[in-house]
């Protein structure tokens, strides 16, 4: 009981930094914890709820949030995500799981690159010009 | 400082901003996360958001998309609520947690860990 907990904190902690914490509750769940696939991913997107809810509201506070990017990205956003979670339904669980799993390790590939690349190889260049300039 | 992402884009970036938002879209219901990772980068360089703004939106985002998404799992019978809820209210104490540490660790170092775990994770998921 007390791992679900602690699954969750985990990835919670995680995402209250800003790093996308519902990419790393789906997998603890499935690989550590035999959850299934859709279960987990259930789970992720209701757990994400009330912290959404609560961030929104300070970011009101805080005029964070760009009104004219919500209106233009969410409705493209909101009719995807409804039609692919039906569509979700009919697809097997291993299936599902092994294009989630291409889809995390790319993704984790590509952050890994683009944070590479702007804390050493920007550095590394500009260094290099500034000593031929 | 005000953004104006819906009335000064190029019609082209427009379009290429909604159907990014396809794509979030479709993370977010089929696969059931990631779309924030994805939404954050479409917002920096398709709206032009600075990146708190964007971390702020994408939130606020995905927030309906979740919501949905997460109603149509369940209507289909796919959320056990008793570790559904246990998980949750993990994530609710981890995630006032992190807000709260955000500043305070070297999060440079964490996220390579992070993006090293996310595709250890992503490959023995395969």
């Amino acid at each position: 009981m007390i791992l679900y907990i602690a699954a969750g904190a985990v990835s919670g902690i995680i995402a209250g930094m800003g790093m996308g914490g519902g990419t790393l509750l789906i997998p603890i769940l499935t690989l550590f914890m035999d959850v299934p696939q859709k279960a987990a991913q259930a789970i992720n997107l209701i757990s994400f709820a009330p912290m959404a809810i609560i961030v929104t509201v300070i970011n009101i506070k805080k005029k964070l949030l760009s009104k004219s990017a919500l209106l233009l990205v969410a409705p493209s956003a909101v009719i995807a995500a409804a039609a692919s979670a039906l569509a979700a339904k009919y697809v097997p669980q291993t299936v599902l799981r092994s294009v989630f799993g291409v889809f995390l390790a790319v993704l984790g590939l590509s952050l890994l690159i683009k944070q590479f690349v702007s804390d050493f190889v920007v550095k590394y260049v500009s260094a290099l010009s500034r000593m031929y300039v | 400082m005000k953004s104006k992402c819906k009335r000064n884009l190029p019609l082209l970036t427009k379009l290429a901003v909604i159907a990014g938002g396809g794509a979030v879209g479709i993370a977010t219901g089929f696969l059931g996360g990631g779309g924030g990772t994805l939404l954050v980068p479409l917002l920096t360089y398709g709206c032009k958001l600075p990146v708190k703004k964007a971390h702020a939106t994408a939130v606020t985002i995905i927030l309906p998309l979740s919501v949905i998404s997460g109603a149509i799992y369940a209507a289909s019978g796919f959320y056990p609520i008793k570790i559904g809820l246990l998980t949750a209210s993990g994530v609710v104490a981890g995630g006032i947690a992190g807000a709260l540490l955000m500043n305070k660790i070297p999060s440079r170092i964490l996220s390579y860990v992070f993006y090293i775990i996310m595709i250890v994770a992503g490959l023995k998921a395969i």
